[in-house]
């Protein structure tokens, strides 16, 4: 049987525990989306100075577990003396300095590759045309190329956005009180695993289902240009 | 016009242009003046095109000379032997005032008609977003497709397309048109309604230069047409007699096989 009462006195532990998976998740992404996007672009320039050392950046990243990198950070760095001593040893010895730090450098590598990607798939049309009224390369990306990888981007970002809203739940392993880090401490207290870990799972099922709305809406504003359309107005008025 | 002749607008000089080993155009020269029509007509692979996207430098050609209103367009060798423009803001200039509409309208996808037409006009030439979208509802409307100005690209047919593609050139008020083939991508039954808009455009003394397989286009619109064979000029003249008695075989070729 479940035993509300436990769940009921550990609800605002969960709550807590929610505001900083969201949290982690909120800066994580941002601070992603927006490194992501100079490096992208870097990423598919033709000048192998600027897209090799993206490319390696993202393929060792995405070729290493999210655990390992955070672990090399939070637990390895403070081996290095040269990082003790430095000035940024105070931030260094902040788990949520580490968190945020190695899920954004996380984060930044896949979503590096997906815009990357969409911005291979634009059509040389679009690019032939830009140039053929007179566009500076800056505008082509500003005004072209970027707008139209965004929207074709939006798709595969969301599972990136799951993703790493589910990834948050390695935070737990260093000392952040997350959502997974309550359910642990629940389960600990009062060795009830369906009450710890089933409330935990309603939790990020809500989580997710709410990001893929948010998406769902964003699609639905941003890809107008890409749905099926419906039967014109004056079709459907004149029988 | 055919009293005296007035200063060229476009004046290309002995364009070549090789991909590869392959001589694609072995020097090409052409002169546009104010209110030319001037028709390329030729075979697949006889470089009409390539040589209308070395005009305004989509594709680089190996040697030759590009003017407009009597500027040389600045151009240098690389490494690979293809010229390159020296001079960028010259390039961007140049590109601005020869506008060109293509075989596969290359719209932007994510915008609607209106602002494929306002895009140019604000980000090139720097008009206020007012006077942008005043100016792209005149050439919507001109070219016939006003009414669907707020549809994006897909939800558009061929033929409309290609009307919006025309009236974003249009919109640049060039000196000079560019047409690659723009109605070889149609259904037949819309091929009508982009050749009026073209024949309309002509006919408003707007200087172009038309890559086409419609012979008709080329007869009755026309004031040059110039057949390209394997790279050269093989004849040019007025599309009465280029058209009607051709000299070379291949032209008559040619001719007899785009008529069936």
């Amino acid at each position: 049987m479940i035993d509300w009462s436990v769940i009921a006195t550990s609800l605002p532990d969960f709550l807590a525990g929610l505001k900083v998976t969201l949290l982690l998740l909120v800066i994580s992404l941002s601070t992603g989306l927006l490194l992501s996007v100079p490096l992208a672009v870097a990423r598919v320039s033709s000048n192998p100075l600027l897209s090799k050392p993206v490319w390696l950046y993202t393929y060792v990243i995405r070729g290493t577990p999210l655990l390992v990198q955070l672990f090399i950070i939070y637990y390895g760095f403070a081996q290095i003396d040269l990082i003790r001593n430095s000035s940024a040893w105070p931030l260094f010895r902040e788990a949520w300095f580490c968190a945020w730090l190695a899920f954004s450098i996380n984060t930044t590598a896949y979503t590096t590759e997906i815009i990357a990607g969409a911005l291979r798939a634009t059509p040389a049309g679009e690019v032939e045309a830009a140039k053929s009224l007179g566009m500076t390369t800056f505008d082509l990306y500003r005004r072209i190329l970027l707008p139209g990888a965004f929207r074709r981007a939006l798709p595969q970002y969301s599972n990136e956005a799951v993703g790493m809203m589910h990834a948050t739940a390695i935070a737990s392993t260093v000392t952040l009180v997350d959502l997974t880090r309550v359910a642990r401490d629940v389960y600990a207290n009062h060795l009830a695993t369906v009450e710890a870990f089933g409330t935990v799972a309603v939790f990020y099922f809500v989580l997710t289902f709410s990001l893929i709305g948010l998406f769902r809406l964003a699609e639905r504003h941003w890809l107008k240009h890409l749905r099926a359309q419906v039967a014109a107005p004056s079709t459907l008025v004149a029988k | 016009m055919n009293t005296k002749t007035p200063h060229p607008l476009l004046v290309a000089d002995q364009i070549t242009k090789r991909f590869g080993q392959t001589e694609v155009l072995r020097g090409i020269s052409l002169s546009a003046n104010p209110g030319d029509v001037i028709a390329l007509i030729g075979s697949s692979g006889s470089g009409k095109s390539t040589f209308l996207r070395c005009l305004n430098l989509l594709e680089r050609p190996n040697s030759g000379r590009i003017a407009l209103n009597g500027e040389v367009l600045e151009l240098a060798a690389d490494r690979d032997g293809a010229l390159n423009a020296t001079n960028p803001v010259q390039l961007r200039r140049f590109r601005s005032r020869i506008s060109m509409v293509f075989q596969h309208f290359n719209l932007w996808a994510h915008m609607t008609a209106e602002r494929n037409v306002t895009e140019g006009l604000t980000v090139v030439l720097g008009l206020s977003q007012n006077e942008a979208t005043e100016r792209a509802q005149h050439y919507l409307q001109k070219v016939g497709v006003i009414h669907r100005k707020d549809a994006y690209p897909a939800h558009l047919s061929g033929g409309e397309q290609q009307r919006v593609a025309i009236a974003r050139a249009l919109a640049m008020e060039p000196d000079v048109m560019l047409f690659d083939e723009p109605t070889s991508a149609l259904d037949p039954e819309l091929v009508g309604e982009v050749l009026r808009v073209m024949r309309a455009v002509a006919e408003e003394g707007r200087t172009m230069i038309v890559v086409t397989h419609e012979m008709s286009f080329a007869r009755e619109v026309s004031s040059e047409v110039v057949f390209l064979s394997k790279g050269v000029v093989a004849e040019r003249g007025r599309p009465e007699d280029v058209l009607l008695k051709p000299q070379s075989e291949r032209l008559q070729a040619f001719l007899a096989n785009s008529l069936k």
